[in-house]
């Protein structure tokens, strides 16, 4: 008799066990790791959360801080060695490849065709999220890295004219040296200072040149008369930055610009949230345009999400709905509103951006059509990282030595290509 | 008759230790082994256990930029444990002299000790910042021609981390120096100078060599503390104007983890510690072995 009532309860216990089991197997769980964690980043992050959460599945935060993402993906490596890997994590350009040879990342073919990626993405930003032809990761941005960015008041009372090729950039430093002001608000960090090298190298060398050396990593170019150019104007652009620019942040360096104390800066698009932020319009109180010699030209850098291998019907249901909403054209919208940058989704509306990211936005597809559309090497899109980080050390030592001579800084910049 | 002698007390105090001991020889001495045996290793992103020879040193060997780092580690090494060792050695001498306000100043030269080296980077930085700090003001004092841009030149990068440094750990040393001082006899002070000694003569020729065995453990956290700066210099630096302040941990983190270059730092890393050892067990020996 006694037995019965536990019997009853056990059978009541299963019954809602398996009824929990059926519920919850229809909304997975994606964990997402990514470095989103300042203002308008955060907001961003949250649009994502937001859209995966109205297809009824959830959403575990994994954000770890650090602007650069080395923190991220630190702790990514022990988590992907204990085999716990989270579903998606922000990685982008080659490092996909490197983790994707690992064996670590999901193929989200299915996802890709339903949604027609091959057709909405330039080819050669589809070719960085496959490895061996299937799609590995979802792109979600696009930020131009060729920008150059001034301070119209300044080049006024300079009597300057704002730059369209090096030969006017150095014509305007000067005037503005003699008028006192720093010409160039530079950061000296190594990736800022390789960002400027990008810049110089797409402009005096070309497209060509630049794709030969820097994406290719070609000896002959890497040695060649055009790359003596290119590191001669590199250093020249030294000398009309302040003493004070080792070690400085980019943001700083462009609230030296907004504030008038410097003429102009080669940043990415993400300066221009400083511009905003600091309620500056464009066109009235900053301008926005490519750097001198690359208007026909686009540097992109793309952050992506990398899917990895989950166990688990939901989990792996969940992962795909979260690659289906990255590349969604109201998701590419809201996102890179409030992060600053423009859709890697072609043919997305663009009524709601201002006129820098209009103009990004039109250069994107016309540089897209003419193969003049670039990966960043300075921003990890064209090379391995082992070989970028030499290379950028070869590069930063070079700008900030004065022993170093150009022909000294070419034979060490070829070596380090050679870092596998 | 109440002392406790159980048939369990030799064993106990192994016991004791052994769980401590043993955690230190897995996760310490078993690591360095693996570290080891990945510096041999094929990794990049991921460890991975392809033997493949001497290969990660030669490239190692190759790299300009470990060779800085290496040279700043004598350089930086020499000029924080020295200074930081003799500043704190002279301030315990005068601390000792029986001065009025000696607890206040005792304290005020020990505060920076309790500053993480991240706040001492980020401070000095903003003071030896030429157009924010040191020059800056004496030029605003009217010197014109004052320089100290010692922060943005490659060459001179490094002492500054030093200066940062010998700030932050002056005081350690000198807070454990006055503490030994204090602890000497009277009775040897005042035989000396019944001797007609002098009181500089004094202290160096009588107190300091009675004081080796401080001297030795001061070392050693010293140096330590000499090797592992990384987040003074990320922080001062971030490895320098180009990479003239980088040692070799910033250098072994950069590889390993920004580059996946796992092999690379691993090799790095080993290097550091052979020449970490070949410096710290002849003195150990000869330390230890003088105790006898």
């Amino acid at each position: 008799m006694t037995k019965n009532p536990v019997k009853k309860i056990e059978r009541h216990l299963i019954a809602a066990a398996a009824a929990l089991a059926l519920c919850t197997a229809q909304a997975g769980e994606v964990e997402v790791l990514h470095y989103w964690t300042s203002g308008g980043e955060a907001k961003a992050a949250a649009a994502l959360k937001a859209t995966l959460q109205a297809k009824g599945d959830s959403w575990k935060d994994f954000a770890v801080a650090g602007g650069g993402g080395d923190s991220a993906m630190t702790v990514l490596k022990s988590r992907v060695v204990s085999g716990n890997a989270p579903a998606a994590a922000q990685i982008k350009g080659p490092s996909l490849q490197e983790w994707a040879r690992e064996g670590v990342l999901a193929n989200i073919d299915e996802v890709a065709k339903a949604d027609k990626w091959d057709e909405s993405l330039p080819r050669i930003v589809s070719d960085v999220m496959k490895y061996k032809g299937h799609y590995i990761a979802a792109p979600v941005n696009v930020h131009r890295v060729n920008w150059l960015w001034a301070n119209p008041e300044v080049f006024k009372k300079a009597n300057a004219k704002v730059p369209g090729n090096w030969d006017e950039f150095f014509t305007a430093a000067e005037a503005l040296k003699k008028a006192g002001v720093i010409p160039v608000a530079h950061g000296g960090q190594n990736w800022q200072d390789f960002t400027t090298f990008e810049s110089v190298a797409l402009g005096v060398g070309g497209v060509d040149f630049y794709k030969k050396a820097l994406v290719q990593l070609d000896q002959a170019a890497l040695t060649s008369a055009t790359m003596e150019k290119v590191l001669t104007a590199f250093k020249k652009i030294k000398d009309y930055t302040d003493k004070g620019a080792p070690g400085r942040d980019w943001n700083l360096a462009t609230a030296m610009v907004i504030k008038g104390e410097a003429g102009m800066q080669l940043m990415g698009d993400w300066a221009k949230g400083e511009f905003v932020a600091a309620g500056k319009k464009p066109g009235k109180d900053f301008v926005c345009l490519a750097a001198p010699g690359t208007a026909s030209a686009y540097t992109f850098n793309v952050d992506s999400f990398a899917m990895f291998k989950v166990k688990g019907a939901d989990k792996e249901q969940a992962q795909k709905n979260l690659a289906s909403a990255i590349m969604s054209p109201s998701f590419q919208e809201t996102f890179s509103l409030n992060k600053g940058s423009i859709p890697v989704r072609l043919n997305v509306k663009m009524d709601a951006f201002d006129d820098c990211a209009k103009l990004s936005s039109k250069d994107f597809v016309q540089t897209a059509k003419s193969s003049s559309l670039v990966p960043s090497i300075a921003h990890g899109m064209a090379v391995p990282s082992a070989t970028e980080g030499a290379i950028k050390d070869a590069v930063s030592q070079f700008w900030n030595t004065d022993k170093m001579s150009v022909k000294d800084a070419m034979t060490r910049i070829a070596a380090a290509a050679k870092t596998i | 008759m109440s002392a406790p002698s159980s048939p369990a007390a030799p064993w106990l105090p192994r016991l004791v230790v052994a769980p401590s001991f043993i955690a230190s020889l897995l996760f310490i001495y078993g690591l360095m082994a693996w570290n080891g045996y990945l510096s041999v290793s094929a990794s990049r992103l991921l460890p991975s256990y392809e033997f493949v020879g001497f290969e990660q040193y030669v490239q190692l060997a190759d790299s300009d930029r470990f060779r800085v780092a290496l040279t700043n580690m004598g350089l930086f090494g020499a000029l924080f444990i020295g200074g930081a060792m003799a500043l704190g050695v002279l301030l315990a001498v005068l601390l000792d002299q029986k001065v009025r306000a000696e607890g206040a100043l005792r304290t005020i030269y020990l505060y920076p000790m309790a500053i993480s080296f991240i706040v001492t980077g980020t401070a000095w930085k903003w003071m030896l910042n030429p157009s924010l700090g040191l020059e800056q003001v004496v030029r605003g004092w009217g010197f014109e021609g004052f320089s100290f841009d010692w922060l943005v030149n490659p060459d001179k990068a490094i002492y500054c981390v030093a200066i940062a440094g010998v700030w932050q750990s002056a005081g350690f040393v000198m807070a454990l120096f006055l503490a030994a001082l204090r602890g000497i006899d009277d009775s040897i002070i005042k035989a000396a100078q019944v001797d007609g000694a002098s009181l500089p003569r004094i202290y160096w020729r009588i107190l300091l060599p009675s004081l080796r065995p401080v001297f030795f453990s001061t070392l050693m956290v010293v140096s330590h503390l000499a090797i592992k700066s990384f987040d003074l210099v990320m922080a001062l630096t971030a490895g320098g104007p180009g990479y003239a302040t980088d040692l070799p941990a910033t250098f072994m983190y950069t590889t390993a983890f920004t580059r996946g270059q796992i092999g690379l730092g691993a090799a790095s890393a080993t290097v550091m510690l052979a020449t970490i050892a070949a410096i710290v067990v002849p003195y150990l020996h000869s330390e230890l072995r003088s105790r006898r």
